[in-house]
């Protein structure tokens, strides 16, 4: 007899879970792809906060924009960015996302809402401003949310932009994904307040802090001020408290962890597990529907990585396309 | 002040069109000694708009030239002086000494009095207009597809000195309203008559060059009151055969370079087509609006290369007071037209010249029209 | 109908009009309206310097004043271009780029090619540029090089009134980022220009003096120097052929080259500073492109390598005046020693 305690039915239950799979396992494969020098140039890796992008996205349609961080796979997967067409992006295929002009670092897909990942830090806050205030000038309802990690939290773009959001009273969550790094600098030491809903409230928005690592904390809160900010209610800052188990960048050593924290992180604070334990532990759904989402991911990512690697490079004239509309 | 010497005559740098305050001598066609008749052409003058040939006004010996080639001088300013081979030239250096710009009557840079240019709200929207002269017949002066009232610019002050002159930018054209109601031929013939209507004229010799040609024969048509000659330069209307290369050409063209071609092919002589001329037609055609009026008219006016509308032999069975002109060297619209309005019209083909004949020989086509509306005024 | 009107006037009518076309151009800036939150009048300034006076009273709040916050607004404008509004963003002083570069260079001028052709960004970005102000260093400079530079931007300063509007009408209705460099020192100066709209294409250079002993390239303030320096020369009887560039990304290689062929003689005129500059990258093209038409090397006119001086007396010798630019080309006629490469 399954039972549902929770404040979603069980097909989104299972969605959710296979969002946070997805987004793990292709991150997980991009690692092992990586070390082979399959992969040019950089990728940073979501892995262990998937509970964050999952647990907002959830609340929002294609009509609503997001703006990524150079840590963008796990933003762009829950965004509902086509898997293949990521990979192949991250390959520098012509079949990519962006047609291999962008790599991991830009994938973007405007149809989806999706402006971006973004190699310049705290860059999508304005931007994400700017789509916001399209959504009020348009009154369709679409708010904007905007991702930055602790270290770009400090960033004056970020902070300008919540004065502006709070200024014109936009419809832009703010959402600081604290997993204590800013590559390799601790947030203790790069953030002088203690706390980032001090911040908020000094720039004169709400603000809440979760626990990253649990889905449904993230889920909750951020329905809350999401549902408020469509509502005409303003601005609000989002902390996500949570892990990366990789580096900054693969081939990050991160020589600037504890010995062992890792492995500590991946057995007790995998958001993964956590939100598998508590689905089977209250019989809303059983390992069996879990492992088989398990399987047909693995398969997807497969069949990405296939694709991408049998995928067509650009063409030399590709080089020069896009520039501009018309010039 | 120096007595006034009736056997002195100066010959000063002229007015063409509304516009113009200066002008570039840029060569003698005759020298000093020679005897100039009525008519002669005497000397080119290049000015931002184009380069003309001045006639002579006067009859006498060429007895001295001040205007040096390369040189700009304004209106009215004094670069010659015929007279009599018997007068002294102590009295024409005095005259040349004495000589003084005339004032103009009340504007700055010796323009005219009054404003150069007119608006009228009509039934067909906004129009801009000139008019020139009092008394006398009124005239009204219809310029082509693509062009403006400065088309006239050869034209209206000459036909001035014994009418009252009108000559309007059509819809779509010029600075008159950009979306015309109705962009067919009854429709800007119909633009015509509103003007008229706006302005106070009942009827008026009505002379159309090219596409303004056919405008002024549907006039005559379905108003024939209205209209009491008509004067038809390089018209449409008259036959099938049209330059559709020259027409999409010039609605098409977008920058300098594309525009020079298409223009040089309304003048028997391409070099005609300055700088200037080329910008002010691109200035035109950038404006919101022309580019959609002018492809609303040629729509109408032309298909498949051909004309849709051939008056000729009713304006001839319709007995209007017609004259018909010709450039011999039309490239837009065939000479072989001219005689579609049948023998009682007048037809004058003028050679070594185009499309653009009343510009290209401006002394000879406004003889003529002053002569048809003298006849019929 | 054509009046006299002044560059200001013309910039203030090209907004007006494209607000009244089009519903998804909004406009933004610092005090663009004035008096936001204030209890005197709205509409306080319309500006700093009064360019968008009156526009509030028309369009009320599609003009939004913006606190002072740079990155912030002008990355919001880019922002909302890529989601389907038309934003015209003011930076009050082209010198003021510095806090908000990375939003338009790396940010709008990129985002087309990086995402693969799937995104727009119809961005205006407009702002007062150029010395004689007395505005000293930080609010007189001519930037237009650093711009020209980003491939994506699109880069327009107009010279004169009419070419300010239709350009301005252009920069809006096209469908990649503009950056609209107004000369203030130009808002005062008149000529005619249609009271309707008008669109000037990019990329199209205005000829405004012919001549066939010298061309001189321009543009901005320093094109009605070059044109005093073209009087000055005819009466030397030397008649140069005076270039108005008014786009310089896209920029009119054909006219300039076409000019040189039939001159042989280069001046370039360009009031930014002098490493790096239109100049240089005017002259190596023509360098590598025409060597074979020029009679004398190319002469570069511009300002010394040096902040914008304040006093008056130094700001006079800064900006590059018809003395030099007559000079110039005199140094053209006179045989300036050419590459002893062979052609």
């Amino acid at each position: 007899m399954s039972e549902n305690p929770f404040p979603l039915g069980k097909a989104d239950l299972l969605q959710a879970y296979r969002t946070m799979r997805t987004i793990r396992e292709f991150e997980e494969r991009l690692h092992i792809d990586f070390a082979k020098g399959d992969i040019p140039g950089f990728v940073h890796l979501y892995a262990g906060e998937e509970a964050c992008a999952t647990g907002i996205m959830m609340h929002l349609n294609d009509n609503d924009r997001i703006a990524s961080t150079h840590r963008g796979h796990g933003h762009c997967i829950a965004k509902g960015v086509d898997v293949h067409g990521m990979m192949a992006e991250i390959y520098g295929r012509a079949t990519g996302s962006c047609r291999g002009k962008g790599g991991s670092m830009h994938i973007a897909d405007l149809s989806k809402g999706m402006m971006g990942a973004n190699g310049i830090l705290g860059a999508g806050a304005p931007l994400v401003c700017g789509a916001a205030l399209a959504a009020k000038v348009r009154g369709d309802g679409g708010v904007g949310i905007t991702f930055v990690g602790d270290g770009a939290s400090n960033q004056g773009t970020f902070l300008e932009s919540m004065n502006l959001a709070a200024v014109w009273n936009l419809p832009v969550i703010f959402v600081v994904e604290n997993n204590g790094y800013a590559e390799s600098t601790a947030m203790e030491w790069a953030v002088a307040c203690d706390s980032y809903i001090d911040r908020a409230t000094g720039f004169g928005l709400p603000g809440v802090t979760v626990d990253g690592t649990d889905f449904f904390a993230v889920y909750e809160a951020a329905g809350e001020i999401i549902r408020r900010a469509r509502e005409g209610g303003g601005p609000a800052l989002l902390e996500c408290n949570m892990v990366r188990f990789y580096g900054h960048f693969e081939g990050d050593a991160q020589t600037y962890r504890a010995k062992g924290e890792v492995e500590a992180l991946r057995a007790n604070r995998d958001c993964i597990k956590l939100l598998a334990q508590r689905l089977v532990e209250a019989g809303t759904v059983t390992p069996a529907e879990l492992e088989a989402i398990d399987r047909a991911v693995l398969a997807l990512i497969e069949d990405a990585v296939r694709c991408a690697k049998a995928a067509p490079l650009p063409a030399a004239a590709d080089l020069l396309a896009d520039v501009y509309v018309a010039y | 002040m120096t007595s006034l010497n009736e056997r002195i005559k100066p010959i000063v740098m002229p007015k063409w069109g509304l516009s113009m305050s200066e002008g570039k001598v840029t060569g003698w066609l005759k020298q000093p000694g020679a005897t100039v008749n009525l008519g002669d052409e005497l000397l080119e003058v290049e000015t931002d708009k184009i380069t003309n040939v001045v006639e002579a006004g006067e009859t006498g010996v060429l007895r001295r030239v001040l205007g040096e080639p390369g040189t700009i001088y304004p209106v009215k300013a004094l670069i010659a002086v015929l007279a009599e081979p018997d007068v002294p030239d102590a009295d024409i250096d005095a005259f040349v000494a004495g000589y003084a710009v005339p004032e103009a009557d009340g504007g700055e840079d010796g323009a005219e009095a009054g404003p150069r240019y007119e608006f009228a709200e009509t039934a067909a929207g906004t129009i801009r207009y000139a008019r020139r002269g009092e008394g006398g017949p009124t005239v009204v002066l219809v310029h082509g597809f693509g062009g403006d009232l400065d088309n006239w610019l050869f034209t209206i002050d000459a036909l001035a000195e014994g009418a009252t002159v009108y000559a309007l930018d059509l819809p779509g054209h010029g600075q008159s309203t950009k979306t015309p109601a109705d962009p067919s031929l009854p429709g800007l013939s119909k633009a015509v008559l509103a003007f008229m209507d706006a302005v106070g004229v009942g009827a008026a010799h009505v002379v159309g060059h090219s596409m303004g040609g056919a405008v002024a024969m549907r006039t005559a048509l379905d108003a024939p009151e209205r209209v009491a000659s008509l004067s038809l330069i390089c018209s449409a209307g008259l036959g099938r055969e049209i330059n559709q290369g020259y027409i999409d050409g010039f609605i098409n063209a977008t920058a300098r370079r594309d525009l020079k071609p298409v223009l040089e092919t309304l003048f028997a002589d391409a070099g005609l087509v300055s700088r200037q001329m080329i910008d002010d037609l691109l200035k035109y055609k950038r404006l919101d609006g022309v580019d959609g009026a002018l492809r609303a008219i040629a729509s109408s006016m032309f298909e498949g290369g051909a004309q849709t509308a051939i008056l000729g032999g009713a304006v001839g069975a319709a007995n209007v007071p017609t004259l018909v002109v010709w450039g011999e060297q039309d490239r837009v619209i065939p000479a072989a037209h001219a005689t579609a309005p049948g023998s009682t019209a007048r037809v004058e083909v003028i050679p070594n010249a185009g499309h653009m004949v009343q510009m290209e020989a401006a002394g000879r086509v406004n003889a003529l029209l002053k002569d048809h509306i003298g006849r019929k005024g | 109908m054509s009046r006299k009107i002044s560059m200001k006037t013309a910039i203030n009518e090209a907004l007006d009009l494209e607000m009244r076309r089009d519903p998804t151009v909004i406009l933004m800036g610092e005090d663009i309206v004035g008096g936001t939150g204030a209890p005197g009048e709205d509409d306080a300034w319309g500006g700093v310097l009064g360019v968008t006076k009156g526009l509030y009273a028309k369009h009320g709040n599609r003009l939004m004043d913006t606190p002072l916050s740079e990155s912030a607004y002008i990355g919001a404008a880019i922002g909302a271009a890529t989601c389907g509004l038309r934003p015209v963003a003011e930076l009050m002083f082209m010198d003021f780029m510095g806090v908000c570069f990375d939003q338009i260079f790396n940010q709008a001028a990129k985002f087309r090619y990086m995402f693969g052709g799937k995104a727009e960004t119809p961005v205006v970005i407009r702002g007062m540029v150029g010395a004689g102000f007395r505005a000293a260093a930080q609010h007189s400079q001519m930037l237009t090089p650093l711009f020209t530079h980003i491939p994506g931007l699109k880069v327009v300063c107009p010279s004169n009134a009419y070419d300010a509007k239709g350009l301005l009408i252009q920069s809006i209705r096209d469908n990649d980022p503009v950056i609209f460099c107004e000369h203030k020192n130009l808002y005062g100066h008149e000529t005619e220009v249609p009271a309707e709209s008008y669109a000037i294409p990019f990329g199209e250079a205005n000829v405004l003096r012919d001549g066939g002993d010298v061309t001189i390239v321009s543009y901005g303030l320093t094109v009605h120097r070059a044109m005093d320096a073209a009087e000055a020369l005819a009466k030397e009887k030397v008649e140069a052929e005076v270039i108005d560039l008014r786009t310089l990304s896209p920029i009119d290689w054909d006219t300039i080259v076409d000019s040189v062929e039939r001159t042989g003689r280069l001046v370039v005129v360009d009031e930014a500073h002098p490493r790096c500059n239109l100049a240089t990258d005017i002259s190596a093209f023509v360098a590598q492109n025409a060597f074979g038409a020029l009679k004398a090397g190319v002469q570069m006119v511009t300002p010394p390598h040096t902040p914008v001086p304040f006093s008056p007396s130094l700001e006079d010798l800064y900006i590059p005046g018809a003395d030099a630019i007559a000079a110039a080309a005199r140094r053209t006629l006179a045989g300036a020693p050419r590459s002893t490469i062979a052609a």
